[in-house]
């Protein structure tokens, strides 16, 4: 019924233990993914993935395209309910828990493109991140003080914005709305190097406030500086876990497309 | 001419604007929000009137409490009924599948509301018409109204016209000043990140529905007093008006369409009040006295050929259906089974029965013409019956000469008729096109079937083609003929499916964008396709109504135009079979009203709400039921994982199930058990 072969079946990939040698014990991550697969209709993409975010730490995922990093962060958001295994956050069961409720209990989404609204102005766009709890004055304080780029532009659409200044704006939910887990996919993508340095300054602020971070990226040398852990993902598998430094060559094999 | 009456048409156009104006916001915001075209939105505002004249007049309640009660309390309660049985369902069907649902609730309510309310005379009165009321020692609304050079402008008319003003306003700030104004602007955009940012998207959908629901009863209300009685169609099309005005804001803009409506009336009542000065005596020649009524359809057709082109969209993913094209052989086969089928019910079948089957047998002609059109291609037409009107007009005008020549001209004149219907729409998304053909077919309808110089007040004779050898004045052989035509025009349909122009077609339908990319012309393939589907219609109208024998203009009513459609999808909108079984569906549940008068219901609903039910398949009745053995016999398929694969969850209660086999009430049982309190349950 699944569309991989036996022999693919029998690779186990990294497990949690593998999480534990680089965190050490973690009793109760932020956020936990355990043997979870999950299907587009009756395509399985994900073939059990074990992920582990503790409190406070910044894991960054990687892997070529379609190895199911999105799919892995739909699963964490509860975009994608898991067909098997469980998503836990903070120790408690989520499978099938609402995308809206799980961001209404701390877990904010940054989805692969651009994470706004296009037709909708700045300040519709800021309204809408009320949505965690933060009120709208202290939302579009926050926004106008990190980015006074966007308090210039605040009466106009944001699809009419470059897509730094979008990328800005989605991140500006993240800031503001002090989430307790926080998912990011490909912020980079499409933007110069520049940008995206001032980005991720913004994320290694975020994670200094003790934010629990999983990022998704293509490219790793943008986020090696704030990652706690990497996990590298190879059709629809974790296959390796570890710190960063202890990747380098693995990841250079991967994206070479020898096998692991 | 003079001040006095100009002042008069201007007060008279700009109510009636307001009401447009009140019945085309609450349109915008639902397609706005939701993406859905709410075709029942003037049978929603219909109920309100009949609702109200009920409560009024029939149990003499004050207007005022009625008026609240229907607009706040039962039009917005009915506005999330509807969302969450059938439109929340909706969100990335196809166009097709979410035009059906919302036609098919605009038919059913009008046949609920003839069953509810017999025909009789119902007169409204305008509100404060003796007077108003006192509060606190002070007279509100006291005396007729006032005075705009020596023209009464009755309280009615301005509460109307501040009404359709507060309603503009009111709107704006909630869409742009609230948050869950902005949550439905927002689930337009993306209703992903709109859950992703915490908000409910099925809220935001709703609350426009039960918005829009409120402010189509508020149109209904309002026009109710307009008239010496309440008519369930006059009033429902009334509101439909108001599409063109929605059309000039492109069904997004709320100024826009405020000025589209005041324009609208002004444009009516101007015509109704100046037209006649044109003529001798000052009196409208009989063949305009239905211009006025046919106006928002010409408006339409006018905004539609000046608005700017569509951007084409990206694909989205649609299930494509699954069925298969019939080869040469199998269709050949068919249409073999189809005249041999029908040899055998004219042996068997009674006078009356052969009657009914044979109207059937004829309506799947005409529902033949949305196989390529819709089925193939893609697009909606809700006009096909005028079409089919049409070439029975022909067959009529030029069959006494020749039959041949009628059939001809049916075929040649419908398909010029559709090239022209369909110009304006071509480079618009399809939701225009099925606007266009309904403005056509409510053009046709009110303004040129009645037409002395057409079909007039009286049945015309509708002369039958003849076959050397054969007696085409029997029932039965005509019957018989009536399958070869369709077994015939079934297989070169399918031929032209399995060619190249056919390929081109699903193509088309299924990405737009990759065509125009590739070069193809999609103007030109929509035309085409869709001046042969008007085509098919007019020669099925000319071989129907020549099995009737007569013709009357009252026959080809927008209602009935809709429920060709129903049919189709009925039958199944992709299978050359389906028009057949949609049309047998029509003859049988007329037989079963026939023979059982308790069941007289039946024609007038059953269209309504079995298509509603099947709008989402788009093989139809047959597949459906073939995939409901199918699972009944061979086993309902599991999800894509297995189960039982869980890894055991140490720090839970392992008792609990877990992962997909989880219900809602077990997470919310666990949710409180882990004191998590602001988590609920997704609705998947
Ligand atoms: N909506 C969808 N329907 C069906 N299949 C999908 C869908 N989204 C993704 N897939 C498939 O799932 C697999 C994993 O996709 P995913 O988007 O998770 O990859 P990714 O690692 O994020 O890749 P990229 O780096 O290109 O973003 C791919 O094979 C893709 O084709
Ligand atoms: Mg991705």
């Amino acid at each position: 019924m699944t569309e991989h072969s036996e022999a693919e079946e029998s690779i186990v990939g990294a497990v949690r233990s593998d999480w534990e040698s680089v965190f050490g014990e973690v009793p109760r991550p932020a956020l936990e993914l355990r043997a979870v697969k999950a299907a587009y209709g009756k395509i399985q993409v994900l073939h059990g993935i074990d992920l582990v975010v503790p409190a406070g730490r910044v894991v960054v995922l990687l892997g070529p395209n379609g190895a199911g990093k999105s799919t892995t962060l739909k699963v964490a958001s509860g975009q994608l309910p898991p067909s098997a295994g469980s998503l836990l956050i903070a120790g408690r069961l989520m499978n099938w828990v609402s995308p809206s409720a799980l961001a209404r209990v701390g877990v904010c989404t940054i989805p692969e493109g651009r994470g706004v609204f296009p037709n909708l102005t700045v300040r519709d766009n800021l309204r809408m991140a009320t949505y965690a709890g933060a009120s709208m004055r202290d939302v579009e304080a926050t926004t106008y003080e990190r980015f006074p780029r966007l308090g210039e532009r605040r009466r106009q659409l944001a699809g009419t914005m470059s897509g730094g200044e979008q990328q800005m704006l989605a991140m500006a939910r993240a800031l503001t709305t002090d989430p307790a887990v926080l998912l990011l996919d490909e912020l980079s993508m499409g933007l110069a190097p520049q940008i995206v340095e001032e980005l991720y300054e913004q994320v290694a602020k975020i994670a200094a406030l003790g934010v629990s971070i999983l990022i998704v990226e293509q490219f790793a040398q943008t986020v090696m500086g704030v990652a706690d852990a990497v996990g590298l993902m190879l059709s629809g598998r974790m296959v390796k876990v570890g710190r960063p430094q202890d990747l380098e060559d693995d990841l250079s094999r991967a994206y070479l497309g020898a096998e692991v | 001419m003079n001040v006095h009456d100009f002042v008069e048409f201007t007060v008279f156009g700009l109510t009636a604007g307001g009401i447009f104006f009140v019945s085309a916001s609450g349109l915008v915001v639902t397609y706005a929000t939701t993406g859905v075209f709410n075709f029942a939105h003037g049978a929603i505002g219909m109920m309100a009137a009949f609702l109200y004249w009920q409560l009024t007049v029939e149990s003499g309640w004050p207007a005022l409490l009625v008026v609240v009660l229907i607009v706040v309390v039962i039009a917005p309660l009915f506005g999330l009924l509807i969302e969450r049985l059938l439109i929340r369902g909706l969100y990335g069907a196809s166009l097709a599948t979410t035009l059906v649902v919302t036609v098919g609730l605009l038919v059913g309510l009008i046949g609920i509301a003839g069953e509810i309310w017999e025909p009789q005379r119902r007169v409204v009165s305008p509100f404060f018409k003796d007077g108003g009321f006192e509060l606190f020692g002070i007279g509100f609304f006291q005396g007729g109204g006032s005075d705009l050079f020596g023209v009464p402008v009755t309280w009615h008319r301005a509460i109307t016209f501040f009404i359709a003003v507060a309603v503009a306003v009111g709107l704006r700030i909630l869409l742009y000043n609230t948050r869950i104004g902005t949550t439905m602007r927002a689930t337009v955009d993306d209703r992903d990140l709109v859950a992703l940012n915490g908000a409910r998207p099925a809220w935001a959908g709703a609350a426009a529905w039960a918005l829009g629901a409120s402010l189509a009863a508020l149109a209904g209300i309002l026009l109710a007093s307009a008239f010496s009685s309440l008519d369930i169609i006059v009033i429902t099309l009334l509101v439909v008006d108001a599409y063109a005005a929605a059309v000039v804001g492109r069904l997004r803009s709320l100024p826009m369409t405020f000025l589209g409506a005041m324009i609208l009336g002004l444009l009516v009542n101007y015509t109704v009040g100046y037209l006649p000065f044109a003529f001798a005596d000052d009196r409208l020649p009989r063949y305009l006295q239905a211009l006025p009524s046919a106006i928002p359809a010409i408006m339409l057709f006018v905004v539609l050929l000046l608005l700017p082109q569509a951007r084409l969209r990206g694909s989205r993913l649609i299930s494509a259906s699954k069925v298969k094209v019939a080869s040469l052989r199998s269709s050949l086969l068919g249409g073999v089974l189809l005249v041999a089928a029908a040899l055998l019910v004219v042996q068997f079948a009674s006078t009356d029965n052969l009657f009914e089957l044979g109207k059937g047998l004829g309506l799947a002609l005409v529902v033949l013409s949305l196989l390529p059109l819709t089925g193939y291609a893609g697009q909606v037409s809700l006009g096909q019956l005028a079409f089919a009107g049409v070439g029975a007009w022909a067959m009529v005008e030029f069959g006494d000469t020749s039959p041949w020549l009628g059939l001809l001209m049916a075929v040649a004149i419908t398909a010029a008729v559709g090239a022209i219907v369909s110009l304006p729409a071509l480079r618009l998304d399809g939701l225009y096109l099925a606007l266009m053909t309904l403005a056509f077919a409510v053009f046709m309808e009110v303004l040129i079937f009645r037409l002395e110089s057409i079909l007039g007040p009286d049945s015309n004779l509708v002369p039958r083609l003849d076959l050397p050898g054969l007696n085409m004045d029997s029932q039965g052989t005509y019957f018989v003929f009536m399958a070869v035509v369709y077994a015939l025009l079934a297989i070169g349909i399918l031929a032209m499916r399995r060619a190249a122009f056919g390929r081109r077609l699903i193509a088309m339908r299924d990405s737009p964008a990759a065509c125009a990319t590739l070069g193809m012309s999609t103007n030109r393939t929509k035309l085409l396709v869709f001046t042969m589907s008007a085509a098919i219609a007019g020669l099925g109208g000319a071989v129907y109504w020549g099995f009737q024998g007569t013709v009357t203009a009252v026959e080809f009513t927008m209602v009935a135009s809709l429920v060709v459609l129903l049919l189709a999808v009925i039958g199944g909108v992709s299978t050359a079979s389906g028009a057949l079984l949609g049309g047998l569906f029509f003859a049988i549940v007329t037989i079963i009203s026939q023979e059982i008068p308790e069941l007289d219901w039946l024609p007038a609903i059953a269209p309504a709400v079995v298509g509603i039910s099947l709008a989402r398949n788009p093989d139809g009745a047959v597949a459906e039921i073939a995939a409901r053995l199918r699972d009944q016999f061979l086993g309902r398929r599991t999800k894509a994982d297995g189960d039982g694969e869980h890894d055991p969850l140490t720090d839970l209660d392992a008792t609990l199930p877990l992962g997909a086999d989880l219900t809602p009430v077990q997470i919310e049982a666990l949710d409180r058990e882990l004191a998590i309190e602001e988590v609920s349950v997704g609705s998947r």
